[in-house]
Parts: structure tokens; C-alpha cells; sequence
């Protein structure tokens, strides 16, 4: 087991190499002089020469590139030409809102798609089965952003008035104002300013109000947080759907499941201690695969929301052609996307031993 | 199962080729989601050829002070003839400038087919080089080949198209080639796991023996063994392309107006949701009918061509 992780961990070594070297080589394929291209009309002789100095655009090549590692390392992702913040101050501070939406949204996908999948494969070919299917394939062919668009018109315009109506943006109701955990625990006294991770964790509405047994925040923040949730976790859930059901079907043909049946299980027992079990392994890794669709998703569908995550802030960016963020988040993506796919690994391994002694 | 009466009255043998084309013709015309997904396509394609017959108006013509038009233009409502509308006909309605959707979605269908087409055919053909080279070359070229398609998957696909859009600017052909540039590795990896399991079969050794070169060998006997898996992949993947198209059209990253092109035409019409629902219902669902399409043939494409999966 312990050779299964270390060899996963060396082979995710030269990606992390070619991740850097991919995002230096794009950032230097920027067309014309780098500092006008960036900086555009601002771009005067000692802006320009403190541009290169910042970005040790003067040092050739090979240096350069060996300081952009140790600046990534360090945590610099470079100043955002747009907001005139670093990039990761700026994703700092959004991280909670597209935490939150990614969670909200995978938690949506893999509780309504597994049970889908499920009862499809098990009841092949029958009205359910042919329905979530539909409904899976319709759900890979729409823009998310247009469904977003359209839930919010459909929640908060035709059904307005009515229970089902929900709140179009925003993340809590405009003015409302609930305390912050630390406050409430007195963790901060005075004129104290609470440190970056309390207020990081305090952003992350549910948790908050977790903390803080606040009910109606709660339900606040939930109500908020449906639509978004369900547009961005809609492909997700088709994806997961389909997964599951071919892993399902596949499993329920197996000659062990014939044995259990003839032993005289229940057809409960059956179903879900020997095949469901067997079946959920592949949807592990969908589940970390689904990363790139959360991240995806989140720059397409904050914006329609009014969320103020990282993807609209890099929604800001591409409108204000501001590179370093653009590349920041990129890679920042890429490199996430790298360490979740590792973690899913070794845990499909721990799962699933026999994959360890391949 | 055949009976064995049919068994014996089979038509003589053809050739091997022949027969294969023709079970599989037949798969997919038994297989119901192949065959919704063909006449979709075939509805879209009837559409980008025949768009200047089949659109009511010209897609990029205002219709601010044209004959007949009554009360206020921009972004107004569908108005059907049949339904009992007096005004000239706007199935789908005016857009902001006042221009005719209906026309402007007919018209769309040419943009979005040849991204989707033109971004899949650059991706497969790159992808089924490096896959070719990789798999048969072998060593250290497999190695550097492979580890670099594993850089690009490492990144979210779409967020790649958007940092190489937003780095080399904004446009329908940068779009088209970022699209193309994130799906190379797909086919690559396709290509050069069906080559590796070709390459060691005794056919191959038997062409190698007689002496024929090793372009020969990859391009006429490797590639049509090793081929199947890239169709379906390339079908699914223009469903792909076509969203993500939109996605970045969507960003203002794509066409660039006045060409009608459907995520354009949402981010033009994104703030009036609420107010002209219409501007936006439209170019979402020419989008999803389009990708459906796609979808449905290509999974009905994949069932018809693998052997392996039983029809039930």
C-alpha cells in the first residue's frame, strides 16, 4: 500500500513540472510587448520598467522561470492588473463563496444522481429507467449558464408569490446582517481584528451557522443557495446518473450476485450490501473528476447569480483582459485539480485493494 | 436469436469488409437514440445549408423603421401570425438592436456546425498523429508525447480555452483552435492504446516481414484497426465543442457581433431575463437540441460499432 502511494505521488510530479512550464510558456506567448499587452493604456516608460523588474521579464529565460516556481511556491501568483491586489489575496478572499457552491452543488449531484442511477439499472428498461435517462441526457446538452439563467426566471418571476418562490441573487438577503462565529464565541475581543482563517471560516455561510446555531441564517443561506446548486450541479448529476447505472447493471450480472439470490438473500440485501457496494467504486473517481465541471461551471454561473466567488471574478478578469489573474487562477485550478485527482486515487486504492497491487 | 432457419438461408458470403459496414448500418439504424440523434443532425445541417430559404429575415438587418412594424422593436415579444399576431411575423421575436431571432438562431446553426465540426476535425487529427507516432514509436518519444497530453488534462478543459483565448485575444478562430487545442489529448490517448494492442497482432508482423514501411504500416494497416473508438469519441466531442463554444461566446470571448452565433446571443441578452425572457429561452435551446443531437448518435454510434456490448 504504502509503495501503491509513493509511486502515485512520483508519477503526479513531472504533471506539476509541465503544469509550470505550460502556464510560463503561455504567459509568455502573450503577442506584442508584454507590458503593453498588459497594462494597456496604462503603460508609460516607469510603469513599464517597474512591470519588468516585478516580473523579472529583464533575466533570461531559464532564470525567470526558476524564480516564477519559487514565486509560485511562495504563494505569489502575481498582482491582478484589474483589482491592483495580488491574485491570491483576491482568491483568498473569494474562496468561500465558490467552496460553498461546489459543495452545495456536488452534494445535490451525487445524492439525487446515486439513487437515480441505482433504481435505473435496476429496474432496466422500464419508465423510470427511460425518464432519468432522458433527463441525464438533456442534462449534459444545456449550457449551464442558460439554465441557471432560466431557474432564476422560473423561481423568482413565474413562481413568485407562491412557496416555491426563491431568491434570483445574492447569497443571504440584502441587509441582513447575522454574527460571525467568532463573535458570538468571543474569540475576537474588542477592537481586535479577527485573523484571515476565522474570517474564512465565518464566510462559509453554513458553517457559520452551524457555529453559531443560527437557524434562520441557515435557511437563509439555503434558500439562496438552491438554484445556483442546481445549475451548477445539473451535468454533475447527469454524469454520476449514467455512471452509476452502467456500474450497476454490470455488477447485478455478476456470478456472485446469482449466488447471493440462490442463497436466499432478500432482494434488498442483495441489491444493496452485495451490488450497490461493489458498484460505487467508479463513482469515487467520477466524483473527482467532476472537479473540472464544478470549477467550470462556477465561472459561468456566479455571475448569473450575483455571486461574488472566483468565477466571477475571473469573469471581471477576462472582460478586463487582466492576464496575471487569468493565468493565476488557472493554474491555481490546475494544481487543485492535480492534488484532488491524487487524493481519489489513493483512496479508490484504499477502497478498492486490488488496484493498490496493480 | 436467429433461428436456424435463417441461419440457412443467409445470403452467400461477401467480403468480410462489406459484411461488417453493412451489421453495422444495421445496428445503428435498430438502435433508437442513433437514429433521433441522425435526424437531428440531418434537421441542423438542412438548416446551415438552407439558412437563407428557411430564415423569415435577414439575420443582421434591424427591423427599426421597416414597413408594417408597429410599437416598440427592441426585444420584443414573439409574435406568430398564426396565433392571431397582425404584425410581421417574429416567431421568436426582436432582439435589442431589433433584429429578428428566429433568423438569427437559423443562421447560428452554419456558426456553431463549423466550430463544431472544423474545432473536432483539427483535434482528431492531431490527436491521432501524436497517438499513432506515440503507440507504434514507442521509448522515450511515447514518454514525452504522453506525459505532455497529461499536462494538458491536467488542466479543466474549458478553463484552459479561456486562458489561451483570453492570452492570444478574443475571436471565432482562436476559439475554434483553443477548443480543438484542450481535446487533442482525448484522441491521442484513444489512438495509442487501440495501436498498442494492434501492433503486436500477427497481421502486422506478417506486412512487416514482406517489408513494408513503417508509414505504410501505421497509416494502412494500423490506423483503420484502431479507428473505431475515435469516431465515437470525435461525435460526442462536437456536442463538446458547440457548448464550449458558447460558453466562451458567452465570456465575450468568441464571435464577435454582429455574427449571429447562440452564446453570443445569450450574453447579449443575459440582463433582460426578466424582462425579455424570450431573447434568452431561444438561443438555449438551439444549443441543447444541437448538442442532444450529437450525443444521442454518438452513444447510439458506440453501441452499433463495439461488438463487445450485447443489445438487449
Amino acid at each position: 500500500m504504502i509503495s501503491f502511494i509513493l509511486r502515485r505521488l512520483v508519477f503526479s510530479i513531472p504533471v506539476f513540472i509541465g503544469i509550470l512550464i505550460f502556464t510560463f510558456a503561455l504567459g509568455h506567448s502573450i503577442p506584442g510587448d508584454p507590458c503593453v499587452a498588459m497594462l494597456g493604456e496604462r503603460a508609460n516608460p516607469t510603469v513599464c520598467a517597474a512591470f519588468i523588474q516585478r516580473y523579472n521579464l529583464d533575466k533570461p529565460l531559464p532564470e525567470q522561470f526558476i524564480l516564477y516556481v519559487g514565486n509560485f511556491l511562495h504563494g505569489d501568483l502575481g498582482d491582478s492588473i484589474h483589482f491592483g491586489q495580488p491574485v491570491s489575496a483576491i482568491l483568498a478572499e473569494r474562496l468561500p463563496v465558490t467552496f460553498e457552491l461546489a459543495v452545495c452543488a456536488l452534494i445535490f449531484s451525487v445524492v439525487l444522481g446515486v439513487p437515480m442511477g441505482i433504481i435505473s439499472a435496476y429496474r432496466r428498461n422500464s419508465a423510470v429507467d427511460v425518464g432519468t435517462m432522458l433527463v441525464a441526457n438533456i442534462g449534459v446538452s444545456m449550457p449551464v449558464f442558460w439554465l441557471g439563467l432560466m431557474l432564476a426566471f422560473l423561481f423568482s418571476v413565474l413562481l413568485k408569490g407562491t412557496v416555491l418562490a426563491l431568491p434570483p441573487s445574492g447569497r443571504l438577503t440584502a441587509g441582513a446582517d447575522y454574527p460571525a462565529f467568532y463573535q458570538t464565541w468571543n474569540l475576537v475581543t474588542g477592537d481586535q481584528t479577527a485573523s484571515g482563517f476565522l474570517v474564512f471560516l465565518s464566510r462559509l455561510n453554513f458553517l457559520n451557522a452551524l457555529l453559531t446555531l443560527n437557524g434562520t441564517e441557515f435557511l437563509d443561506a439555503l434558500r439562496h443557495m438552491i438554484l445556483p446548486a442546481i445549475a451548477v450541479g445539473t451535468i454533475p448529476l447527469a454524469i454520476i446518473a449514467r455512471i452509476t447505472r452502467s456500474s450497476v447493471l454490470e455488477v447485478l450480472g455478476q456470478d456472485y450476485v446469482r449466488t447471493a439470490r440462490a442463497k436466499g438473500l432478500r432482494e434488498i440485501t442483495v441489491v444493496w450490501r452485495h451490488a450497490v457496494r461493489n458498484a460505487l467504486l467508479p463513482v469515487v473517481t467520477i466524483i473527482g473528476l467532476n472537479f473540472g465541471l464544478l470549477v467550470a461551471g462556477a465561472v459561468l454561473t456566479e455571475t448569473v447569480f450575483g455571486l461574488a466567488g472566483i468565477g466571477t471574478m475571473l469573469y471581471d478578469g477576462i472582460t478586463a483582459r487582466d492576464y496575471v489573474l487569468v493565468q493565476g487562477v488557472t493554474m491555481i485550478t490546475a494544481v487543485s485539480f492535480l492534488v484532488i485527482n491524487l487524493v481519489v486515487d489513493l483512496l479508490y486504492g484504499f477502497l478498492d485493494p486490488r488496484i493498490a497491487v496493480k | 436469436m436467429s433461428s436456424p432457419s435463417e441461419i440457412l438461408s443467409l445470403p452467400p458470403a461477401r467480403p468480410a469488409s462489406q459484411n461488417a459496414a453493412i451489421e453495422m448500418i444495421r445496428n445503428l439504424l435498430r438502435n433508437r437514440s442513433a437514429v433521433i440523434g441522425l435526424v437531428v443532425i440531418g434537421f441542423l445541417i438542412c438548416c446551415a445549408i438552407f439558412a437563407p430559404q428557411i430564415a423569415t429575415y435577414d439575420p443582421i438587418q434591424s427591423m427599426i423603421g421597416q414597413p408594417g412594424e408597429t410599437g416598440r422593436l427592441p426585444g420584443k415579444p414573439p409574435c406568430v401570425p398564426l396565433f392571431g399576431c397582425s404584425d410581421p411575423g417574429h416567431y421568436f421575436g426582436l432582439d435589442l438592436n431589433g433584429r429578428d431571432i428566429y433568423s438569427r438562431i437559423i443562421y447560428g446553426t452554419r456558426t456553431s456546425l463549423i466550430v463544431g465540426f472544423s474545432s473536432v476535425s483539427i483535434a482528431v487529427i492531431i490527436g491521432t498523429l501524436i497517438g499513432l507516432v506515440s503507440g507504434y514509436v514507442g521509448g522515450w518519444v511515447d514518454n514525452l508525447l504522453m506525459r505532455l497530453m497529461d499536462v494538458i488534462l491536467a488542466f479543466p478543459s474549458l478553463l484552459l480555452a479561456i486562458t489561451i483565448v483570453t492570452i492570444f485575444g478574443p475571436g471565432l478562430e482562436n476559439a475554434l483552435l483553443a477548443i480543438a487545442l484542450v481535446s487533442i489529448p482525448v484522441y491521442a490517448r484513444l489512438i495509442r492504446a487501440s495501436v498498442l494492442s494492434v501492433k503486436e497482432m500477427e497481421y502486422i508482423m506478417a506486412v512487416r516481414s514482406i517489408g513494408a514501411k513503417p508509414a505504410r504500416i501505421l497509416f494502412l494497416h494500423i490506423f483503420p484497426n484502431a479507428v473505431t473508438p475515435v469516431i465515437v469519441q470525435a461525435t460526442l466531442g462536437i456536442g463538446t465543442a458547440v457548448l464550449d463554444a458558447a460558453a466562451l461566446a458567452y465570456l465575450g470571448l468568441g464571435a464577435r457581433p454582429p455574427t449571429p452565433e447562440w452564446g453570443q446571443m445569450l450574453s447579449e441578452a443575459r440582463a433582460y431575463i426578466f424582462t425579455a425572457p424570450h431573447m434568452v429561452f431561444f438561443p438555449g435551446i438551439a444549443i441543447m437540441i444541437t448538442v442532444l443531437g450529437f450525443n444521442l448518435f454518438g452513444d447510439g454510434l458506440r453501441d452499433a460499432l463495439d461488438p463487445r456490448l450485447v443489445r438487449s
